[in-house]
């Protein structure tokens, strides 16, 4: 059984964890950005950031203002119990969002969408977001947290079978030249793509595709994984950089996550993980150890099977 | 990457002289001296159309307003804790600015992205008003560097600590990037021109979707904003 105050503790840390440091991988693609950037603004603008991630750790202080929107994915091994329960889980987590989000502090951005109401601390009706997955061998729970930015550089659409790669290129070019313009999404960034699935799994593949996988990660079918590099040079080719100046770069890795489809359909969704591409993990044992890490490591071959068995 | 030409940097105070300004040119980077305070929709709802009384004496005080809500919160004491600073996209408070100009007589507005080259004609030109975009935009840690206090915050119990007007006394706080002149040019504009250019090349190999969308546009040049 693992305690559901370890959980709300180690769900606070790492609201801090998400908010504060920049994680490794994506800390390294954007150095390796700045050594490549010869546009002088876009230039100057990723040294500002590097010395930024630098600043928020050292000052432990959010990296960026806007603290995003907080959200949880939860998974866990298929011999895990909490404590008390799911509905315990799910009210420990939005207790540590709250609580959070005055001890960072964090922006309390979460309003009605309606009325404007603001509870000050992230929480209201649907938010934090929790979402869940299972893994078929383990007693641990995974607590993954992303504060992703919330206003531009995710769009939809429904393409067809006929619209083809040629398709799925252009609408990728136009959702970064149209939300990269004046750097609206906040690039270079990790550009995650849904192809498939319905309209709303669909947008949930991608989102999942930018926050949950790591830079330099590639898709295990070897055709994707093709395309993934295909469309990160790609983007680094339209000639825009960061803040939408002149430069080399605008994304620092692509991935594509594939759901099935309808056969007349190929829905297709773009996101943009910014520039504080806010995102932590930890593992929670019965036992009381805690393991952290920034990898989510949540595409397995188990949540990516195609089977009706699962044979893994 | 080394060897690239570093844009130049300059100290300016939140409450200017119009030599100063006329001095600036788009892509200087710009740091702070002195009062500033945020004020977006919310703000603005209040004292234009709701016609509260601003809390403060503009421009005496401060002529800088930022388009931001910090990432902070009030201590029981009644003390504040302000982390990181971040503005927000300001193409979307352009309906106030008129206005808002006139009541505040601000000479800076920072902010997120800029705002088109025909509102800094229109509403900057005539009243000697810059516009200083944040940086990256993600600097929000450096920014709060730059925070030596936080002096007030006013209406945060009607709107809500995200949209409140609050006002901080500003020390070297930067960088931002002046993306505006007095002549009304757009450093974003400028850059968007020189993107554009090639970005037929770009698009080879790719084709328009089958199904159309109303008002769909095949102009790369345009902008969403």
């Amino acid at each position: 059984m693992i305690p559901i105050e370890l959980i709300q503790t180690t769900a606070a840390d790492l609201m801090a964890k998400a908010a504060i440091e920049i994680p490794d991988d994506y800390h390294a693609g954007l150095k390796q950005a700045a050594k490549t950037e010869t546009g002088p603004l876009a230039n100057y603008v990723l040294n500002a950031m590097l010395d930024n991630y630098a600043a928020a750790k050292l000052d432990r202080c959010a990296m960026c203002g806007d603290t995003g929107t907080p959200r949880w994915y939860i998974k866990m091994g298929n011999e895990a119990r909490v404590e008390g329960g799911p509905v315990a889980l799910e009210a420990a987590l939005r207790r540590a969002t709250a609580s959070a989000t005055t001890d960072i502090p964090l922006r309390p951005n979460r309003v009605h969408p309606l009325w404007r109401t603001d509870h000050n601390n992230n929480v209201g009706i649907g938010a934090p977001e929790i979402e869940y997955a299972f893994e078929p061998e383990g007693d641990w729970l995974d607590l993954i947290t992303v504060h992703k930015g919330g206003l531009f550089g995710t769009d939809y659409r429904m393409l067809f079978p006929s619209d083809g790669i040629e398709g799925i290129k252009r609408f990728y070019l136009d959702s970064l030249v149209a939300f990269g313009k004046r750097g609206l999404a906040c690039q270079p960034a990790i550009i995650g793509i849904g192809l498939g699935g319905c309209k709303d799994t669909c947008m949930v593949l991608g989102k999942r595709a930018a926050c949950l996988r790591t830079v330099g990660d590639v898709n295990p079918d070897p055709k994707i994984a093709e395309l993934e590099a295909e469309f990160k040079e790609l983007g680094n080719s339209i000639g825009m950089g960061a803040m939408g100046f002149v430069g080399k770069n605008m994304v620092v890795d692509c991935h594509i996550e594939a759901g099935y489809c309808h056969t007349g359909g190929m829905q297709m969704s773009v996101h943009a993980f910014c520039l504080s591409s806010r995102r932590a993990v930890a593992r929670l044992f019965p036992d009381g150890r805690v393991e952290y890490r920034t990898d989510p490591d949540w595409f397995t071959d188990y949540q990516r099977r195609e089977t009706v068995e699962w044979t893994g | 990457m080394d060897g690239i030409a570093k844009p130049r940097e300059v100290r300016l105070s939140t409450t200017p002289t119009p030599e100063t300004l006329a001095a600036l040119q788009l892509g200087d980077i710009v740091t702070l001296d002195g009062l500033i305070y945020t004020a977006r929709e919310g703000v603005y709802m209040r004292a234009l159309e709701d016609g509260a009384n601003i809390p403060m004496e503009l421009p005496a005080e401060s002529a800088a307003n930022f388009h931001c809500s910090p990432a902070a919160t009030i201590r029981d004491d009644g003390s504040f804790d302000m982390g990181a600073v971040t503005a927000t996209a300001s193409f979307r408070f352009a309906k106030w600015l008129p206005e808002w100009f006139d009541k505040s007589g601000a000479k800076l507005i920072i902010g997120k992205g800029g705002m088109s080259s025909k509102d800094y004609k229109d509403y900057f030109v005539p009243n000697g008003a810059v516009y200083l975009s944040t940086v990256g935009y993600g600097t929000g840690a450096l920014l709060g560097r730059g925070i030596e206090k936080v002096e007030a915050v006013h209406w945060h119990a009607e709107l809500g600590l995200a949209q409140a007007m609050w006002v901080i006394r500003a020390c070297n706080m930067g960088p931002f990037i002046v993306a505006s002149d007095l002549a009304g040019n757009c450093l974003f504009e400028r850059e968007n021109a020189k993107i554009s250019a090639g970005l037929d090349a770009v698009y080879e190999g790719t084709r328009p979707a089958v199904l159309k969308r109303f008002g769909e546009t095949d102009d790369r040049s345009d902008e969403l904003i």
